[in-house]
């Protein structure tokens, strides 16, 4: 790696602990990202030369801060502000040797850094671009470019959740356990979504939209190693990393959709699934299941199994069943009659999704399920009806792609049987 | 006499490499690792999991099994085991067995990631 290789690499792991703390003494995240903004702008001239810090966080706090200080001092000489308040704590975090020594804070300011950006009140997309920016400190273009949209629309974007999260105040007390277990389960929520983002990307955006999974698994490692004991955070970071294993076998080379039975398994990330595989082993000691780790759990039988037919079906079917005692939903339990219909066949599977139509009449995936399912019971008429609504309400080239390609099957059987 | 080398880094860093500087790197010491190992001179080659997959059992009685790495700075690394198993609760029944055949200190259990299993006969 070159020189600039390895300084943005440190750069980039000490942000949110770095991020984190300045947030906390300055209070402001605009003087806070300025102060990191500065700090690493000194460790491009003085890393090289030097060679790296012992700990790096611990001085970006340092040179961030006295910069950041320097400077409200200046301004200060020039115009009257009222900055005592603005920059609290000031007096009694001086020691930089204390800063790297205690450690303790840190935990909670990565947690508060994370907690800001997903505040009830932003919508979700604005969540997802705020956390890429703010803890990721993916630039803006990045970010557009996986979003998708202009990077002006991105930029208004940002600045908009920014603006909001202000107004709503950043929570600067330490949390109570409690309140503690809530900002956690937010976070967590929020690194499934900044996952799904690029997960349900289409092939043609695949790779566009990657960087969001890795982001995600990068944000999902560090909340774990903040709350080393949270089963559910183990199982949310299997689950990224069981998902993301696939990527490379998930789309053909047109860039249409391949299902799990027929994705070639050795394209599969041996790593990324050993590594979710230890961590829901893990999480399963503490006999407190949750969303995260079931869904872990039914990866891991997947991932698991060398061939299609290998896979653990019966163990897949109770678990969606426990997914759906905990987390009642049409779409858990759309996705338990795929199991349903392996082991106890397609007519079972399909009297159980025929209650959900209404509530899912919108919804690509119910009427591509139950297309399937019809064509498995030779109920080609209906079957191409169910498709034909799947590819209406298609998200992405690919899923359309999916569809056209039972419809050709379909079309292709009815002509064997008239011909 | 043979020699443990064990390797130090910061996971953060590590761990932001995109996948292809981890393969540049990973076959960077391959280049070392194959003229160690046509020397018959390399012993077994592991690359440790994340400490996120790492627990810790404190071998006091009874055990105190804690979730992540060894933190302590007092104690120091004094061998190390690799033993097959099926699961992290197989490993840990190990490790409570050695654990009573030499109390104090702790274990920490790591999954293997890469493993090379190397050909030395010293």
């Amino acid at each position: 790696m070159t020189d600039v290789g390895w300084i943005d690499a440190a750069l980039t792991a000490a942000r949110p602990q770095a991020l984190g703390a300045l947030l906390r003494y300055f209070r402001n995240l605009d003087t806070a990202e300025e102060a990191f903004q500065n700090a690493c702008l000194r460790a491009l001239k003085s890393w090289p030369q030097n060679g790296p810090p012992r700990d790096a966080a611990a001085w970006l706090i340092m040179v961030g801060r006295n910069v950041a200080i320097d400077e409200l001092r200046r301004s200060r000489r020039q115009e009257t502000l009222p900055a005592e308040e603005a920059i609290s704590d000031l007096d009694d975090a001086e020691d930089a040797l204390t800063e790297r020594l205690d450690g303790s804070h840190y935990r909670d300011d990565i947690l508060r850094l994370l907690f800001i950006c997903c505040h009830p009140e932003l919508p979700a997309t604005q969540q997802i671009a705020l956390a890429l920016r703010i803890v990721s400190g993916l630039s803006v273009t990045q970010i557009a470019r996986a979003f998708l949209v202009s990077e002006a629309a991105m930029e208004q974007r940002i600045t908009r959740a920014k603006a909001r999260v202000a107004a709503a105040g950043v929570p600067f007390e330490t949390p109570g356990a409690v309140e503690r277990g809530e900002r956690v389960a937010a976070v967590a929520a929020m690194i499934y979504l900044i996952f799904n983002e690029g997960y349900s990307a289409g092939g043609d955006t695949a790779e566009l939209r990657a960087p969001l999974c890795e982001e995600a698994i990068r944000l999902a490692r560090l909340l774990l190693r903040l709350f080393q004991s949270e089963p559910e955070i183990m199982g949310l970071t299997a689950l990224l990393l069981l998902q993301h294993a696939r990527a490379a076998a998930r789309f053909d080379a047109d860039g249409a959709l391949v299902l799990l039975d027929d994705q070639d398994r050795d394209l599969w990330n041996r790593n990324l699934i050993a590594e979710g595989l230890a961590l829901i082993d893990k999480a399963m000691r503490h006999r407190a299941g949750g969303p995260y780790q079931i869904q872990a759990a039914i990866a891991a039988l997947h991932a698991r199994a060398k061939r299609p037919k290998d896979t653990d079906w019966v163990q897949i079917d109770l678990l969606y069943g426990a997914l759906e005692l905990i987390q009642p939903s049409p779409v858990v339990t759309l996705n338990r009659a795929v199991p349903v219909s392996k082991v106890r066949g397609a007519e079972a599977a399909l009297a159980m999704i025929e209650p959900l139509e209404l509530r899912l009449q919108n919804y690509f995936h119910f009427f591509g399920v139950k297309g399937a399912f019809l064509m498995q019971l030779d109920r080609n008429e209906e079957a191409r009806i169910a498709f034909d609504r799947a590819i209406a309400l298609a998200n992405t080239a690919a899923e359309a792609a999916h569809i056209r390609m039972h419809l050709d099957r379909l079309a292709q059987d009815s002509k064997r049987k008239i011909g | 006499m043979l020699y443990a080398i064990l390797c130090y880094h910061d996971e953060d860093f590590v761990g932001s490499w995109s996948k292809e500087q981890d393969a540049a790197v990973m076959s960077k010491l391959a280049v070392v690792q194959d003229r160690l190992a046509k020397q018959g001179r390399l012993g077994p080659v592991a690359r440790l999991l994340p400490t996120t997959a790492a627990t810790t059992l404190r071998k006091e009685d009874p055990p105190l099994i804690i979730d992540g790495p060894f933190a302590e700075t007092k104690e120091q690394l004094l061998g190390f085991y690799l033993i097959d198993c099926k699961h992290l609760d197989e490993a840990l029944e190990i490790a409570r067995d050695l654990g009573k055949a030499n109390p104090g200190g702790a274990y920490e259990i790591r999954p293997v990631g890469y493993f090379e299993p190397g050909s030395v006969k010293p």
